[in-house]
């Protein structure tokens, strides 16, 4: 079967990655009128060419549907928890870096690291009756981040977008969330935590493990590979 | 598939659901031996209160869903659910015996059960705490029969009773009781207490040296425009805690050694009680604990269940669901890697105190999961 390769369909994102395949001779064309979610793919044969979202990819993915794909690795992390078993990196891309970071406001001297967070999440839940709370997207990796780090008293609220601004808007204490230069965090009075690196994250080129890898789409696999300059992951 | 249960294959038809159902009566039956009634919380309880009990972590371990804008939670335990029937309704003493399906959320990709029996007891009765706890232990082994299990029991008391005997200050004993059931973190709030004291000041030089001077709110406005709803006061409020926490003298290496130590005890529960004894002659506090200990173990010795035969281990209870703070206790299957604790238990006064707004009932209690301990008496899986 044709090996199905999941891109995404919008914004730097999409751009980035049509510029990475294009410097290692691969072509994607964009069919129609520029609107329509439809590419082809040119310098490699067997390859079928899916347009998504990106936060869309992680779970194509998991389920074996895409036997390949492009998107970040904060979503895969986060969206699909036991990924190590269901997908491999084939390929970190170098752009759309982003790390997943706790940040506090600049005003709390007394909180550096974790443990202090932890410290005046106490003190915080002990006067306002309520605990501490945490804006992110990422409740999966903040949860678990938070877990090893042994802080107790918080409790994460849902922020889809404008996480940074949650503070100010005063439905969070603190957040946890995606940051490229931490400008967007200065610029809202926030300051990262010494320790408050959750992860590190680029865009990626990831390998399905649960695809169905036939013989045609293990083909296109390796002169794909080949093509890229990567060793050939031998599918199994 | 569709007719399996957790551990038990076909155990939702036929033959092996009427062998179920005949091992939960006879469990109950064993369960209610002390006079204890039958209840059946709601399956759906209201999340927000697990929530504020348990943090966070309960959510990754429970499902919730949503009604009118309320969340809710199928109950992952029976405990909280009663104990807030109890309060509601009962009259002390009570003894209540109940037996359905709680829900777990697991791990992705985990075989572990998402949903599975607990059959158990709870005891709210404020006399004898002693005999109480021997009370609970007896039903659930005479539940368990002579099922292969290896009890182990603890006491979250004598590591309560072993910080509340430091002598420090109270700000280091609350942030330690605080984090009792958090081992890792425990130890190194241990470490900047005592061998790390001078380090954690030096980290925090210009902030300390700002509170010396009186220049706390001074760096506060300087850190830049102040946002949320943690005001300037609570966080100068801190600021002064920690500079009182640099100035205290580091926590000596032997009480951090004896509290070490009171941790660290093992052995039959005759063995950990003579250890205690020598602990408790240098560890303030920690005697009137070792008292209540001996006492249990008396009251377990008059219902039959020999001290010599009690596997204890300090440390045991600190990684549970952080609501035991007395006696705890579990049955585990060393041969069967495949199934949890057959049963387990404890006392939760304080979980009491919580749910009832400051009235609190002594409480004890425990679970044993029927569909596990016949998976044991069947063998191998």
């Amino acid at each position: 079967m044709i090996l199905r390769l999941g891109l995404p369909s919008k914004g730097r994102l999409r751009d980035q990655t049509v510029e990475w395949f294009a410097a290692r001779g691969i072509e994607i064309l964009r069919d129609g009128s520029g609107r329509e979610y439809r590419a082809s793919l040119r310098g490699v044969e067997g390859i079928g060419l899916v347009l998504l979202a990106a936060g869309e990819i992680p779970r194509e993915l998991a389920a074996g549907r895409l036997h390949l794909g492009v998107t970040g690795q904060d979503l895969v992390r986060e969206g699909i928890p036991d990924w190590p078993e269901r997908l491999a990196e084939l390929a970190p891309m170098g752009f759309g870096f982003a790390d997943l970071v706790v940040a506090v406001p600049t005003a709390w001297i007394d909180v550096a690291d974790m443990s202090d967070l932890d410290g005046a999440a106490a003190d915080f839940r002990e006067r306002h009756g309520h605990r501490l709370r945490v804006a992110t997207k990422y409740h999966h990796l903040v949860r678990a981040f938070f877990r090893e780090h042994g802080v107790a008293d918080y409790k994460l609220v849902d922020s889809q977008g404008a996480t940074e601004g949650s503070v100010k808007n005063l439905t969070a204490e603190a957040v946890a969330d995606i940051t490229s230069s931490g400008s967007t965090l200065r610029d809202n009075h926030l300051r990262i935590l010494d320790d408050g690196l959750i992860l590190r994250s680029q865009a990626t080129l990831f390998r399905a493990r649960s695809a169905p890898w036939d013989t045609e789409a293990r083909r296109a696999l390796a002169s794909l590979c080949e093509r890229l300059g990567l060793p050939d992951p031998g599918v199994a | 598939m569709v007719a399996d249960r957790a551990f038990l294959k076909g155990g939702r038809l036929g033959a092996g659901f009427w062998r179920l159902e005949a091992e939960i009566a006879r469990i109950l039956a064993a369960l209610a031996a002390t006079g204890a009634m039958r209840v059946e919380p709601a399956a759906l309880q209201p999340a927000e209160l697990l929530l504020d009990l348990y943090g966070e972590d309960i959510r990754a371990r429970a499902f919730v869903t949503e009604d009118e804008g309320a969340e809710l939670m199928l109950r992952p335990d029976f405990t909280v659910p009663i104990v807030r029937l109890h309060m509601a309704a009962g009259a002390e003493p009570a003894r209540y015996v109940y037996c359905g399906p709680v829900w777990r959320r697991q791990a992705a990709g985990s075989e572990r059960p998402r949903e599975y029996l607990q059959a158990g007891v709870e005891v709210f009765d404020g006399t004898a705490p002693s005999e109480r706890d021997a009370e609970v232990l007896g039903l659930i082994l005479d539940a368990l029969g002579d099922a292969p299990v290896r009890l182990v029991t603890g006491d979250m008391g004598l590591v309560l009773a072993a910080i509340d005997g430091l002598e420090t200050t109270e700000a280091r004993r609350r942030a330690l009781r605080r984090h009792v059931w958090r081992p890792h973190r425990f130890h190194a709030l241990l470490e900047r207490f005592g061998p790390l004291h001078g380090a954690e000041a030096a980290r925090r030089a210009e902030m300390l040296a700002a509170a010396g001077e009186g220049r706390v709110a001074e760096l506060i406005a300087r850190a830049g425009h102040r946002v949320g709803k943690r005001s300037a006061g609570e966080i100068a409020e801190r600021v002064a805690g920690l500079a009182a926490e640099a100035r205290t003298p580091a926590l000596p290496q032997d009480a951090v050694d004896r509290l070490e130590a009171v941790l660290a005890v093992t052995g039959s529960a005759v063995e950990a009680l003579g250890q205690l004894r020598g602990l408790a002659r240098e560890t303030p506090g920690l005697a009137a604990a070792v008292d209540r200990f001996e006492a249990r173990l008396d009251a377990c010795a008059r219902r039959g269940i020999a001290p010599e035969g009690l596997a204890f281990e300090a440390g045991f209870g600190r990684t549970t669901l952080e609501y035991y703070d007395g006696f705890v206790f579990g049955a585990l299957a060393p041969d069967r890697p495949d199934l949890p604790p057959i049963a387990s238990g404890g006392r939760y006064d304080a979980l009491t105190r919580a749910l009832g707004q400051g009235r609190g009932i002594p409480a004890v209690g425990g679970i044993v999961r029927p569909e596990a301990l016949l998976a044991l008496a069947g063998g191998a899986p």
